[in-house]
């Protein structure tokens, strides 16, 4: 049978355009930065990796990311418990709402914090009384970090449970499961690679959030730089082969989700081929 | 009448941990998304409205709307197209390393915008592998708003690719047959048969890269440089305000980045809602 845009012109035309413009868009940027890492040689590559400052950022991002993600990975799975298992008034209202970390400018992101937490905001006072400091140290860095990434893991889960329905989950009710027994044997096993996936993706954001972040960081240089906040600072003091440095633990950390989520795609088409 | 449709919701609850879920839903979405947002809400409330129509209608202010809303229709409009192709030729084709360019389009995604930034900016600069060659032909990239553009179009390149994807896909074969047995031409076919299926893709696809370009900060600053009333985009003219400890400046101005990416949010949404319902009571 023969389909539309099939002749061999056509499709050796598109074809062509296509890896033409995915090279010079996407490929060469990609290869732009570690040529710019390692332009000076690995040696001074290794050098700027170990700097103190770069370190004490790569430090900082773990921390963030270690607090970030098991938080928005609990807070995915009520709410997606929550949506796809109960009917209750307000439910579509609940997941517009978990959407709008995505429409917002994540320098909006982190302007609302800091309106909230900075001295001159609402809690500010109490917490300056109280010698606790969240803007312009790692608390705020967090917060805003936990705002940007909440959809993820939610957002992985909710098309995926509300497709499988509940009926795996009911027949266990009935058979007198408690509800953490149904969640670990029942629902765990069915959306595992969702959760997994959700989880690659908070990650990813989590350690590369930038323009959030860099509102409510202030910038102390080795004390609240994560990664990219790092990248900047090198950037903008000329330092273009430490800058690319950086930048290029968050380009593989990148390569690594995008090898992640074909693992996981691939697996989920092979065993949809097998049943 | 109320007694009964009480039981009736509370017979739908089989499933433990309605309690819990809510509870802990409410407070994470309590804490985390609405109390910051109503403190932006509590600080315009401090400013009159000639204060506020004052503040948002300042003249680098109105420069920066204008610059961050062709950008991002250019880089849109862009994407409509690039995503489209791209699209087309991975569900349609085969050829070696296909696996290789299909995950490479979520690159953007995976990649923080900072490190996008300052990579593009270094690739289009004067003496950057693409600028070199640009700069004989009189075209510069970098601190101009094609720059910007540039930047928004990398950082929104998966959304019309992954949403034109799965509904290409699925199209069913009698649509190419149909096309083919009227002895119609490939692009006339294309236009008549297939565009048709994929355009409300296509169009919500366009549209969330427009907002996503709209809010973009990391990736552009860098390209742009910040030239007052020529490349300054809207969301760095906030960061700008917030240097000058000018807060209410800066709420004001996130009031209209907020509202304009909300409402068309909302657009996009009830359109592909009406969308479905259509396509749903066509087929019964």
């Amino acid at each position: 049978m023969i389909r539309i845009g099939d002749a061999p012109s056509v499709r050796r035309l598109l074809i062509g355009i296509a890896l033409t413009l995915t090279a010079l868009l996407l490929l060469l940027p990609l290869v732009a930065i570690f040529a710019q890492a390692l332009m000076s040689g690995i040696d001074v590559y290794w050098q700027n990796l170990s700097d103190t400052y770069t370190l004490a950022a790569i430090g900082l991002t773990l921390l963030v990311a270690v607090i970030t993600v098991p938080v928005n990975l609990i807070f995915g799975v009520f709410l997606a418990w929550l949506v796809t298992r109960f009917a209750f008034p307000g439910r579509r209202l609940l997941q517009t709402l978990i959407d709008i970390p995505f429409a917002v400018s994540p320098v909006v992101a982190g302007l609302v914090y800091l309106l909230l937490y900075g001295r001159n905001g609402w809690l500010g006072g109490w917490l300056d009384a109280h010698d606790i400091q969240i803007m312009f140290a790692w608390p705020g860095i967090v917060l805003v970090t936990v705002f940007v990434t909440c959809p993820f893991v939610a957002r992985e889960l909710i098309p995926l449970m509300q497709a499988q329905g509940s009926r795996e989950e009911e027949a266990a009710v009935t058979l007198g499961a408690s509800g953490w027994t149904i969640f670990r044997r029942v629902t765990l096993p069915n959306i595992r690679h969702a959760l997994l996936y959700g989880v690659i993706l908070t990650n990813a954001r989590a350690v590369g959030e930038f323009g959030a972040v860099s509102v409510v960081a202030g910038a102390i240089r080795g004390q609240t730089n994560t990664l990219p906040l790092q990248v900047e600072q090198l950037y903008q003091d000329y330092n273009t082969v430490g800058a690319f440095t950086s930048a290029s633990l968050l380009a593989l950390l990148a390569l690594l989700t995008l090898a992640a989520k074909a693992a996981l795609e691939w697996r989920a088409a092979r065993r949809e081929t097998a049943t | 009448m109320i007694a009964q449709a009480l039981t009736r919701r509370r017979e739908r609850r089989v499933l433990p941990g309605f309690g819990l879920s809510l509870g802990v839903s409410l407070t994470f979405v309590s804490l985390v998304l609405l109390l910051p947002l109503t403190s932006l809400v509590g600080q315009l409330s401090q400013l009159s409205w000639s204060q506020y129509w004052f503040l948002i209608t300042d003249p680098r202010l109105l420069a920066s709307y204008t610059v961050t809303l062709l950008a991002a229709a250019v880089a849109a409009l862009f994407n409509a197209v690039f995503g489209l192709l791209m699209a087309w030729v991975l569900v349609r084709y085969e050829f070696p390393g296909k696996r290789l360019v299909d995950a490479l389009m979520d690159l953007p995604f995976a990649l923080p915008t900072a490190v996008a930034g300052i990579t593009l900016a270094t690739l289009y600069s004067s003496n950057g592998w693409i600028g070199r060659l640009l700069e004989p032909l009189g075209i510069s990239v970098s601190y101009t708003w094609i720059g910007i553009a540039l930047a928004m179009a990398f950082t929104s390149i998966p959304f019309v690719v992954r949403t034109v994807q799965p509904v290409l896909e699925d199209l069913p074969a009698e649509v190419d047959e149909a096309a083919m047995t009227l002895g119609a031409s490939d692009g006339l076919a294309f236009r008549r048969v297939i565009l048709p299926y994929l355009w409300p893709a296509l169009v919500t696809g366009t549209g969330l890269a427009f907002v996503r370009s709209l809010g973009e900060f990391g990736a552009v600053i860098f390209i742009a440089g910040g030239k007052p009333y020529e490349t300054e985009i809207t969301s760095l003219m906030i960061f700008v305000k917030l240097q000058e400890y000018d807060y209410a400046g800066a709420s004001a101005v996130a009031s209209i980045v907020l509202a304009t990416s909300l409402a068309l949010l909302l657009a996009i949404n009830l359109w592909q809602g009406r969308f479905i319902k259509r396509l749903h009571g066509g087929r019964g």
